[in-house]
C-alpha cells in the first residue's frame, strides 16, 4: 500500500532536470537580452534619479510648502494641508527626512507609472468581455503571488537597484487601478451612454465626455488603492536596494532595533495618511455634483 | 429646415421587422409565413419585437406612437436613429435609408438630423445645465461662443434662465426634463425623437410640459416622434397617432379617428377612459350646412372641441350654434343635445345608477 501513503510525484531526477532546464533557459535569456532590457528601462532610471534628487536636494521648507500646497489644492481644506505639514515636521524632527523624501519620490514615480500603464489597460478591457476574462486571472496572479517570488526574475534580469525595485512595486500596485477603471467604465449609466450615441458621439468623444468622467470616482478609488499597495511594498523593495524608509526597517529586523523599526514604520504610516487623505479628498471633490440638493 | 428636399413625409418606415435573439433572417421568413410571437419564442427562443411596421410621418407634425409597456414602442423609435438595428425593413428619413448608412454617415446623421429626449432624462451628471445643453453642438464642432449663445436661447425658452450653472442633481424631475428638451432643441435638428419624455413626471408637471412642447412646436415646426403609454397625452399632442400592440400597429389616424372609430375592442377599451369632450371636435357632430337652416347668431370655428362648444352654448343659454371654417364660411350646425350625446361615454350602464335605459340618446360613433 505504499502508493497510498506516498504521493505519485515526478521522479526526482526528472524533476531536478526540469527545474534546471527552466533555470538554464532563463539564465540564457538574461545573458542574451539583459543588456537590451536594461537599456529599455534606462529612461526610468533617469526619471527615478532626477525625482529623488529633486526631493532630497530641495530645501526642506520648500518641500513642506509644496506638499501642503498640493494637499490644499486637492482637498480645498486647511485641515488636510496643516495635517500634511505636521506629519512632515514630526518625521523630519526624528531624523528621517532624507529617507522619507526618497520613499515619497519612489511612490510618486510608481503611482504615475501605474496610472500610465493601468488606465489604458482598464479602458481596453472594459470594452471586451473576452479580454477581461484573459486579463483578470493575470491580475489575480499578480496580486496573490508572494512578492518575494517575483523579485527573483527581476533581480536576475536587472540586478539590484532602483529600477528592479520600481518594477516589482508596479507589478504589485497595478491590479487595483486596472480593475477599478474597468469596473468604473462598465458601471456607467446605460441611459447616458445611449444619449451620447443618439447625439452622434464617436468612440473617443464617448470615452472623454461620458465614460471617464462618470467612472472617475471609481478610478480615483483605484489610484488610492494603488498608492497604498505601493507603500506596502516599500520594505520588500528595500531588500533589492531601493533606498528610503524600508532600509532602516530591514536593518531593525536584522538587528532587533525596536525603536528604529517603530520610528520608520510610523513614518511610512504618516506618508500613507498624507497620500490617502489628499487623494480621497480630491476624489470627493470631483463628485461634488452628485450631492443631491433637490429632494 | 422642416421642408427638407420637399418630401411630403419626414419619416417613412417600410416593412420593418425586429427580432431579438439571433437567426433574424430565418425568423422574419417564418413570421411572414404566419408564425405567431408565442410560437417563435417557444420554437426558436427569439422575441418578435416589431412586426410589419409601416408608418408615414408627415414632416413638421407630431406623430405619436402609443402602446403599453412591452408593445415595442421604445424599440420602434430607436430604429429611426438606428440605436437599434432592424432585422428587416427600411427607415427612410427625408428619402434616405438610415439602415444603409455607414457608421460614419450614421454619426453625421445623428449629429445633424435628429435629436432625442429620454424618459430618464439621461443628462450628464458632471456637467452643468449649460454644458449639458451645448452637448450636441459640441459634438458637431460648433465654436464654443456660438454653442453658448444657442444654448442660452433655449434654456431661456424652456424656462430655466438663472439655472445655467446648476447641476442636474440640484433640479427637480420636471426641470431636468426641460434641460433634456433644451439639449435636444439646441441641436436644431429637423427631427425630434421623444421617448416617453414626460412619463416620469408628476401629472401636473406632465401637462405643463405638454403645453411647453405644443407651444414650441408652433414656432419650430419640427418632425416630432413622440412615444407614450398615455392615451390622453397621445390625443393631446398627436397630429397623427399610431397604436402599437405586441409589436404590431393596430390603428393609425388622427385623434378623431381613434376616439370616434376605434379599430378594435382593445382600443375601444382605452378610448372609454378618455375625456371625450376635450378630444372630439365639433366637426364630428355637426350637421353639414345645407340650405335648410340659416346661420344662427352663435358661431364657432371648425375644429373646436365639444367641451368648448358646450361652454359657449351654456354661457349664451342657447341650444344651437353654427360652425364656420377658417375663411368664415358656414360649414354646419350643431345642437346642444347632440354635443352632450357625443361627450357621454358610449356603453354606459344606466341601470347601475337606477336609471331607465334611454331611447333618445344615440351614440355618435
Amino acid at each position: 500500500m505504499e502508493w497510498l501513503s506516498k504521493f505519485p510525484q515526478m521522479n526526482d531526477t526528472s524533476l531536478t532536470a526540469f527545474k534546471k532546464a527552466v533555470d538554464e533557459g532563463f539564465r540564457g535569456f538574461t545573458r542574451a537580452y539583459g543588456d537590451a532590457i536594461e537599456g529599455f528601462f534606462s529612461p526610468l532610471q533617469y526619471v527615478l534619479i532626477r525625482s529623488e534628487q529633486f526631493m532630497t536636494s530641495t530645501p526642506w521648507p520648500i518641500i513642506v510648502l509644496l506638499i501642503a500646497g498640493i494637499g490644499w489644492l486637492a482637498s480645498r481644506s486647511w485641515k488636510v494641508a496643516l495635517s500634511c505639514v505636521a506629519i512632515l515636521m514630526i518625521i523630519g524632527y526624528f531624523g528621517m527626512w532624507d529617507d522619507t523624501m526618497r520613499t515619497i519620490s519612489m511612490i510618486f514615480v510608481c503611482t504615475v507609472l501605474s496610472i500610465v500603464i493601468g488606465l489604458p489597460i482598464g479602458i481596453v478591457i472594459s470594452r471586451s468581455d473576452r479580454l477581461q476574462n484573459v486579463v483578470n486571472p493575470v491580475l489575480d496572479v499578480m496580486q496573490t503571488m508572494p512578492t518575494f517570488v517575483y523579485l527573483i526574475p527581476v533581480v536576475m534580469l536587472l540586478g539590484i537597484g532602483r529600477v528592479p525595485g520600481l518594477i516589482a512595486v508596479v507589478i504589485y500596485a497595478l491590479p487595483p487601478i486596472i480593475r477599478l477603471t474597468n469596473l468604473g467604465i462598465r458601471l456607467v449609466d446605460k441611459d447616458v451612454l445611449e444619449a451620447a450615441d443618439a447625439f452622434g458621439s464617436s468612440h473617443w468623444q464617448k470615452l472623454k465626455n461620458v465614460q471617464l468622467p462618470l467612472a472617475l470616482p471609481t478610478i480615483m478609488a483605484g489610484i488610492n488603492q494603488t498608492i497604498m499597495m505601493a507603500l506596502a511594498m516599500v520594505v520588500i523593495a528595500s531588500m533589492i536596494g531601493v533606498q528610503g524608509l524600508g532600509q532602516p526597517v530591514l536593518k531593525a529586523i536584522a538587528n532587533q532595533y525596536f525603536t528604529l523599526g517603530i520610528f520608520n514604520g510610523l513614518a511610512i504610516v504618516g506618508i500613507a495618511v498624507i497620500f490617502d487623505r489628499v487623494s480621497q479628498a480630491y476624489g470627493r471633490r470631483l463628485q461634488k455634483h452628485r450631492e443631491v440638493v433637490h429632494g | 429646415m422642416a421642408e427638407h428636399r420637399g418630401t411630403e413625409f419626414g419619416i417613412e418606415i417600410r416593412d420593418l421587422y425586429k427580432i431579438f435573439g439571433g437567426h433574424g433572417e430565418t425568423c422574419v421568413g417564418l413570421v411572414k409565413q404566419g408564425m405567431s410571437k408565442a410560437e417563435l419564442l417557444r420554437g426558436h427562443n427569439s422575441v418578435l419585437a416589431l412586426k410589419d411596421i409601416n408608418i408615414k410621418m408627415p414632416a413638421g407634425g407630431i406623430q405619436v406612437i402609443m402602446g403599453l409597456s412591452g408593445s415595442g414602442k421604445s424599440t420602434l423609435i430607436r430604429h429611426i436613429n438606428r440605436l437599434i438595428e432592424p432585422t428587416a425593413g427600411e427607415v427612410l428619413v427625408y428619402g434616405e435609408d438610415v439602415v444603409k448608412m455607414s457608421p460614419r454617415a450614421l454619426r453625421e446623421f445623428r449629429r445633424h438630423q435628429t435629436a432625442m429626449v429620454f424618459q430618464k432624462f439621461a443628462l450628464l451628471p458632471h456637467r452643468t445645465v449649460l454644458d449639458n445643453t451645448v452637448y450636441g453642438l459640441e459634438l458637431r464642432g460648433v465654436p464654443r461662443k456660438e454653442q453658448v449663445a444657442q444654448a442660452m436661447r433655449w434654456i431661456e425658452r424652456v424656462g430655466l434662465k438663472g439655472f445655467e450653472q446648476r447641476y442636474p442633481n440640484q433640479l427637480s424631475g420636471g426641470m431636468q426634463q426641460r434641460v433634456g428638451l433644451a439639449r435636444a432643441l439646441a441641436n436644431d435638428a429637423p427631427i425630434l425623437l421623444m421617448d416617453e419624455a414626460f412619463s416620469a413626471l408628476d401629472p401636473l408637471i406632465r401637462v405643463d410640459m405638454q403645453s411647453v412642447l405644443l407651444d414650441l412646436q408652433k414656432e419650430i415646426k419640427k418632425t416630432i416622434v413622440f412615444i407614450t403609454h398615455d392615451l390622453d397625452e397621445a390625443l393631446r399632442l398627436g397630429d397623427r397617432i399610431a397604436i402599437l400592440r405586441d409589436g404590431e400597429i393596430i390603428q393609425q389616424g388622427t385623434s378623431q379617428d381613434i376616439v370616434l372609430r376605434p379599430a378594435d375592442d382593445y382600443i375601444a377599451s382605452f378610448v372609454k377612459e378618455v375625456n371625450r369632450g376635450r378630444v372630439i371636435q365639433i366637426d364630428a357632430v355637426m350637421r353639414p350646412a345645407g340650405s335648410e337652416a340659416p346661420r344662427t347668431g352663435l358661431t364657432i370655428p371648425a375644429g373646436t372641441t365639444l367641451d368648448l362648444a358646450a361652454r359657449v352654448l351654456a354661457e349664451a343659454k342657447a341650444s344651437e350654434l353654427s360652425v364656420v371654417d377658417a375663411s368664415g364660411r358656414l360649414v354646419g350646425h350643431a345642437s346642444l343635445d347632440r354635443i352632450i350625446a357625443a361627450i357621454v361615454t358610449p356603453g354606459l350602464d344606466m341601470s347601475a345608477a337606477g336609471l331607465p335605459e334611454p331611447k333618445a340618446v344615440r351614440a355618435i360613433a
